[in-house]
């Protein structure tokens, strides 16, 4: 049998109908489901008398709105509407919820896996573009519309083009202080937004082989922010390891078979991709961006670029566009940039390595004046393991807040908002254009180098820093 | 949603590559349990400033642009977040068409189930509509059954469409109804593999 990606396999095991001239029709395993991308699904199931079909195979929480502080009140009507409109939809089709109440309860793709419901080989969906996370460990999950979200919940499946593949191959290994948000952020910056556009990626190389499961998760994270919708890797035996015994993965005898078939997805030897790109992991530098889309961004050492250096029109215009936006000046260094505002959390940075590795910095340092400084866990579950082992503690004492789980500042549907105007070292995922809060300019870095700028007051090289507190 | 063959508008031009969903549609206006009602919102930071008042500068605050129903724009348009949202919002405000060298794939997934014609031409032809745009009154003629585009002026070029897609845009279709007839389809792949989560 000829040689085949993970890609293609899983794709091959899910097609329930396939025809000429159409796309193959996906089944779906896994459908995540939260209160911003899906009132408009359950009101049309209600409108054409349609049930969910695998209410079983869906799983609802609340993260994009939920309040971080003083959780019982919202103070937002319509943002209160969307949570009670998700409860009473999940409670009218039989969906499993976790509320804000409820122990369970986090963002969407930290909870996924943290549950076991993340698996490898599976089809995992959901109304959001990061359920890319997914991907870490070998499934083959992407971001739908509310419309897509509809057709799954009336019918568990999907219509799919077969896209091409990608081969992302990370060499080498990452050097001191950079992490696998770094690691990503060099990969778009060098590729540029669209360079999976059409594609499925697979990350590969002994840089990939060597992150945690939960660095797979921030890498495979921002695939969409490179414009694929989906972007995996191969499981092994760390894959295999993080599930056992979590509450939704097979249990006993069971997991062993299951693992003996994750194991058997991973890419086969001499398989071959539609496009392959490399990165040098030894090359890649703790990274922040100075633009308005993730692609604009340099290693730390480097300066704001002129948009005259750029090739092409287009890209003169926007960084340009960017660099008014950002109020930065071309050759300003990027270590002499200032920030207002830390924020440590998100679905790509907001599990209990990333809080650690942020602590770890943050640990008798104190936040500078005038810096409003903010760490959200990804999930209950994520907050009580990381105040089990006093994180809490060196966050508060160092001047950081400690909030409860959510999306927050990432894209500030909550009241947790970065005023016009100020500056923000954001350990999330977009730095659009008012992406956290309108005027407000977001500079994306790893959870390290966002605690340092929170001590320090401005962009500093975190292994710098690292060096003086050994 | 409603079927689209033959269709001709006003042309927007929207000079900037990589246009977000954020900036197509912002977060905050996100909060709705509706589908109707967005048009409002569109590009609301580049329509208004921070008093409400319209951007003078911003192209679709343009006299000549204000009945537009084919908006043209660089290429990777409807990047960054899958909210649906934002095509919800372009077809309220009354864009039909959308035009650019490429698109993010989830924003074009999005619009094709709500009836929006996203074209992909080459950066060229792009480029020359966006020129040619700069009068007032120009328009696109569109026929998606023989997937081509033309003006008054001579202009012609043609588009690619997946047949699938091509095939729901023409009739209109309820993708869940034609999916819902392959129920038999659905049913043995389930017995196929078994058990639930």
């Amino acid at each position: 049998m000829a040689p085949k990606t993970i890609i293609e396999k899983i794709w091959e095991q899910h097609i329930v109908h396939r025809e000429e001239g159409k796309p193959d029709l996906l089944y779906i395993d896994l459908h995540l489901v939260h209160e911003v991308t899906s009132p408009q699904a359950f009101e049309g199931l209600r409108m054409n008398n349609r049930k969910v079909r695998r209410p079983d195979l869906t799983y609802a929480t609340m993260d994009h709105n939920v309040p971080t502080i003083n959780r019982h009140i919202i103070n937002d009507p319509i943002s209160k509407k969307q949570m009670t409109t998700l409860e009473q939809n999940c409670k009218e089709f039989g969906i499993e919820l976790a509320d804000i109440n409820h122990p369970d309860q986090g963002i969407v793709h930290v909870i996924g896996p943290e549950l076991g419901l993340t698996q490898p080989g599976k089809t995992i969906v959901c109304g959001d573009s990061h359920t890319s996370t997914h991907g870490a460990f070998g499934a083959l999950s992407f971001g739908i519309g509310t419309s897509e979200v509809e057709h799954v919940l009336a019918t568990q499946t999907l219509w799919q083009s077969r896209p091409k593949t990608l081969q992302i191959k990370v060499t080498g290994k990452l050097g001191f202080g950079v992490t696998a948000k770094d690691l990503i952020l060099a990969v778009i910056a060098k590729y540029g937004v669209n360079a999976g556009t059409g594609y499925i990626m697979e990350y590969t190389g002994e840089a990939i082989r060597e992150l945690s499961m939960e660095e797979r998760m921030t890498v495979c994270n921002m695939s969409i922010e490179a414009g694929a919708r989906a972007g995996l890797i191969s499981p092994d035996e760390k894959t295999v390891e993080y599930l056992r015994g979590r509450r939704y993965a097979p249990q006993g005898e069971e997991f062993e078979k299951a693992a003996e078939r994750w194991l058997a997805l991973a890419t086969d030897e001499g398989a071959e991709y539609d496009l392959t790109l490399e990165i040098a992991g030894e090359d890649i530098e703790p990274q922040v961006t100075w633009g308005t889309n993730p692609s604009m961004g340099s290693g730390i050492s480097a300066s704001v670029p002129n948009p005259e250096q750029f090739e092409r029109q287009a890209d003169r215009e926007s960084v340009s566009r960017a660099l008014d936006y950002m109020d930065l000046q071309a050759g300003t260094k990027l270590e002499d940039i200032p920030v207002d505002y830390v924020f440590i959390g998100s679905c790509t940075n907001s599990r209990l390595s990333d809080l650690r590795a942020a602590a770890e910095v943050a640990k008798g340092r104190q936040v500078q004046e005038g810096i409003t400084a903010i760490v959200v866990p990804g999930s209950q579950t994520v907050k009580q393991a990381a105040e089990a082992e006093g994180l809490d503690k060196i966050f508060t004492e160092a001047g950081f807040e400690w909030r409860e789980s959510g999306c927050s500042m990432c894209l500030a549907m909550n009241d947790d908002i970065v005023p016009s105007g100020k500056r923000c070292a954001s350990t999330s995922n977009r730095n659009f254009e008012g992406r956290q809060g309108n005027g407000s300019k977001t500079h994306l870095v790893s959870p390290p180098m966002a605690a340092a700028a929170a001590v320090t007051g401005k962009f500093t090289d975190v292994r710098k820093l690292a060096k003086v507190h050994q | 949603m409603e079927a689209i063959n033959k269709f001709n508008g006003i042309v927007c031009p929207l000079n900037r590559v990589n246009v977000d969903t954020d900036q197509i549609i912002p977060k905050q206006f996100l909060k709705r349990i509706e589908r109707q009602g967005f048009g409002q919102f569109l590009f609301h930071h580049w329509r208004f400033d921070d008093e409400g008042n319209k951007r003078e500068d911003f192209v679709m605050n343009q006299m000549q642009y204000e009945n537009a129903e084919i908006l043209v724009a660089g290429e990777n348009f409807g990047c960054g977040s899958s909210r649906e949202h934002a095509p919800w919002a372009l077809l309220d405000y009354g864009f039909r068409v959308v035009i650019a060298p490429s698109f993010a794939d989830i924003f074009y997934n999005n619009c094709v189930k709500n009836g929006i014609l996203a074209i992909r031409l080459t950066e060229e032809e792009v480029n020359g509509i966006m020129e040619k745009a700069q009068e007032p009154g120009y328009r696109l003629f569109i026929n998606l059954k023989d997937q081509d585009i033309t003006d008054r002026k001579g202009f012609t070029a043609e588009f690619d469409i997946d047949p699938y897609w091509k095939e729901m845009l023409l009739n209109g279709w309820d993708e869940i109804a034609v999916t819902l007839n392959l129920d038999e389809d659905i049913r043995s792949y389930e017995q196929k593999i078994g058990s639930g989560i």
